[in-house]
């Protein structure tokens, strides 16, 4: 390692900073709690399915204890207290949403042993949730054992998403048996933005499926079956983000999804969510990420779909930094940090290649044990697919040259139509060949001592230390309010689903994060 | 110069194209005769079958090169042409000072669920697209960006808030023609929300749009892939300032 000669006493400054920038959200999120964390909690607990309208259970039940006893207490100990007095156990807490829906169930905040009986309850049936987490992520443990992980890095990611889940089982399982490692259902246009998951097997979506604990669980199930044919463990990867955030980290747990899209600020940025409400749902759901054993995908390669890849370049540095601090913070361990980036520059510009290498080698020396992920180009995508698969085949090239844990493979019909069976094929061509031609020229590439590639990463870390420096002194909440990152301007008192959000009052409960912190 | 033509590989007049395209059948003798049977309903003759490879248990993907006989009159091709004329931003910020005294308006947004803003950025962003600035830029006028996922009548909102001159309206998902939708239910709503007087000009971008459609989508100007902010600026005066 080390090919960049950066400064050590640099690196540990913008760390530092990180930290100092993050602390005050982190305070923030554990102060806080929002309508999808109580549902998670739920979920956790054991409440599933949905109403004749597709509502589900759980938001019927959060709903009712919201309008009766506020969100500032937590749910577990009215919905638990309430359970107790209908003469009911943890199994039938979903015949409790429904009495509730149809408003025959009261509901109080408990006090003296009345509460300490709930928070008994609570806690058992939160904690027979997480034991299924931990039992599917056992599970995986010994699948990557029998099927055993990729022979080479980076894993391959592909994409598929036909808005029905029994279209995209064959896609996924004929993209396997092509070389993917990884496949990412791509989720409806506007899920994100939905304030409920909803339920059951789909078939039909905008742009992507819908993801669904159903979904889930069928996909999981066509690749497992994948796995055993091709004796290498094929993972699945969703999306926790948007409004549901908590929920989803909580679904794919339960049904032993292997990666999850969870960026710090994503939402916040690019979907206008409220920042407080992101902050929030993305610490719960990344405790549920640690515990499930699943690793994250930030997406600081958005910022470069939106801002100058080389002007903003130190952005992502920043980002990927504050991701980093969150996830640790959260419980996440190195290894679980798939952190974004992407192959975004402008290929007019001169020396465009050796920028994205300086770049992509700064992220690798950043964080040397993170399975970074790569991500291929879109912005200047033209509709040139000729132009698009050489890019594309430059792209590939930088991410194995600099050790890249994960590849999306690009599409030379970016920009053009959701690709065809023949784009993926001849996309994963081009992936091959340049893993074949080239798979190990990591160890072979250090670039020059002092020379243009090393001059840049030290620039772009200088630059996200200073802009760190920046926005520590201003605050994060601030920064991301004026349209530092992404050139989006987000205040913290705007913003979707800031309705959902409250302050802990002092009794306030949640056994799933008492459960998780403790681990 | 002839207006009629004929598509040009290497010599004038040979007609050659080239053509990439997948069968769902499994690669054989048969699939590549069917392939070249396919080319030859398409006008290619003769048509030479340069590459074929199978994917997966049942498809082939083919490429062929060939030459075709239909000509095209270029005399005969209808398209938007510009129509107004192409201003530098000094232009028209001299153009709009002298001729409104006041700053123009425009408001813009991506409607419905598309999150893509990259379209409606590149054309309103200070940092623009190609090196050319964003109408940000423009000091005679006052943008106000709404961003991904906005709702119609939160557009039609905006835009009287701030008493908009011009509304820009970015598609980029054209799933189930998402895109044709979310237009035709903009154009409406101002047509509802507001009389004919009253209501801002409006211009919607999108790179799968066709630009001859904005009579029938409702709008007064549709832009297509690779329009400028310079370009959509220059409209603006002439629809609203010089016009």
């Amino acid at each position: 390692m080390a090919k960049l000669d950066l400064d050590p006493a640099l690196v540990a400054r913008a760390r530092e900073l990180a930290r100092r920038a993050g602390q005050p959200v982190v305070d923030l999120a554990r102060s806080h709690t929002t309508v999808s964390v109580e549902r998670a909690v739920l979920r956790l607990a054991g409440v599933s399915g949905a109403d004749p309208d597709g509502i589900p259970w759980v938001n019927r039940l959060v709903d009712a204890v919201v309008d009766e006893v506020g969100l500032e207490h937590g749910v577990a100990l009215p919905v638990f207290a309430a359970l107790q007095q209908e003469g009911l156990t943890p199994a039938d807490l979903t015949l409790l949403a429904q009495k509730a829906a149809a408003g025959s169930v009261r509901f109080g905040a408990p006090r003296g042993k009345e509460a300490t009986a709930a928070r008994k309850l609570a806690t058992r049936a939160t904690t027979a949730g997480i034991r299924t987490i931990d039992r599917r992520r056992a599970e995986r443990d010994r699948l990557v054992k029998r099927f055993g992980d990729p022979e080479q890095r980076p894993w391959i990611y592909l994409i598929v998403a036909t808005g029905d889940i029994y279209e995209d089982i064959p896609q996924a399982q004929a993209a396997a048996r092509a070389g993917a490692d990884v496949i990412a259902v791509i989720r409806s246009t506007g899920q994100s933005l939905l304030d409920y998951v909803p339920e059951g097997p789909t078939r039909e979506g905008f742009a992507g499926t819908y993801a669904t604990q159903e979904n889930f669980r069928l996909m999981r199930a066509a690749l497992d079956e994948s796995s055993r044919e091709l004796k290498r463990y094929v993972r699945l990867t969703n999306y926790a983000s948007g409004l549901c955030m908590p929920e989803m980290a909580t679904l794919a747990g339960l049904e032993r999804l292997d990666m999850m899209l969870n960026d710090s600020m994503y939402g916040i940025l690019f979907r206008d969510i409220n920042p407080i409400r992101t902050f929030v749902d993305q610490r719960f759901s990344r405790q549920v990420h640690a515990r499930a054993g699943i690793i994250i995908n930030t997406g600081e390669d958005n910022y470069l779909t939106t801002a100058d890849a080389v002007d903003e370049a130190h952005t992502v540095t920043v980002s990927q930094l504050l991701n980093e601090f969150f996830a640790h913070e959260a419980g996440l361990a190195d290894w679980q940090l798939g952190l974004g980036h992407a192959f975004e520059i402008n290929p007019d510009v001169p020396e465009s290649f050796r920028l994205e290498l300086a770049h992509a080698l700064l992220a690798r020396e950043l964080f040397p044990d993170a399975p970074l992920k790569w991500m291929p180009p879109t912005k200047h995508m033209t509709g040139d697919v000729f132009r698009g698969n050489l890019l594309d085949g430059f792209f590939n090239l930088a991410g194995t040259m600099t050790g890249q844990g994960i590849l999306l493979v690009g599409m030379m019909t970016e920009a053009v139509v959701t690709p065809w069976l023949s784009d993926r094929d001849i996309a994963l061509q081009n992936v091959r060949y340049v893993l074949g031609a080239a798979g190990g020229l990591h160890e072979d590439f250090v670039p020059a001592p002092g020379g243009f590639i090393q001059q840049r990463a030290n620039r772009v870390l200088a630059e996200a230390v200073t802009l760190l420096e920046k926005i520590e002194g201003d605050t994060l909440l601030k920064a991301i309010a004026d349209g530092t990152f992404g050139i989006m301007k987000r205040p913290a008192d705007r913003g979707k689903g800031l309705a959902g959000v409250a302050k802990h009052a002092d009794d306030y409960f949640n056994p799933a994060t008492a459960l998780l912190e403790a681990s | 110069m002839s207006d009629i033509v004929r598509p040009y590989g290497d010599t004038t007049g040979d007609g050659m194209v080239q053509l990439s395209f997948t069968l769902p059948i499994p690669h054989d003798k048969r699939a590549e005769g069917a392939a070249l049977q396919l080319a030859a309903k398409m006008g290619m003759e003769p048509a030479m079958l340069v590459h074929a490879k199978q994917m997966g248990d049942g498809f082939t993907f083919f490429v062929v090169y060939g030459r075709v006989n239909h000509l095209v009159d270029v005399s005969k091709v209808e398209v938007v042409e510009r129509d107004f004329p192409l201003l530098s931003a000094k232009e028209v910020n001299a153009a709009v000072k002298r001729g409104l005294r006041r700053k123009l308006s425009v408001v813009g947004a991506c409607i419905g669920t598309d999150a893509h803003t990259v379209g409606i950025d590149a054309i309103l962003n200070v940092k623009g697209i190609a090196g050319e600035k964003g109408l940000e830029y423009y000091r005679e006028l006052k943008v106000t960006n709404l961003g991904a996922q906005v709702t119609v009548p939160e557009l039609v909102a905006a835009a009287q808030r701030e008493r908009a001159d011009a509304v820009l309206v970015s598609q980029v998902v054209t799933q189930r023609d998402a895109h044709l939708h979310n237009t035709r239910e903009m154009s409406a709503a101002f047509r509802e929300a507001l009389p004919a007087d009253k209501r801002p000009l409006l211009v919607v971008g999108g790179p799968r749009f066709d630009e001859t459609m904005a009579g029938e989508l409702g709008v007064d100007r549709i832009f297509g892939r690779g329009t400028t902010p310079g370009e959509v600026a220059s409209y603006l005066v002439h629809a609203l300032v010089t016009a």
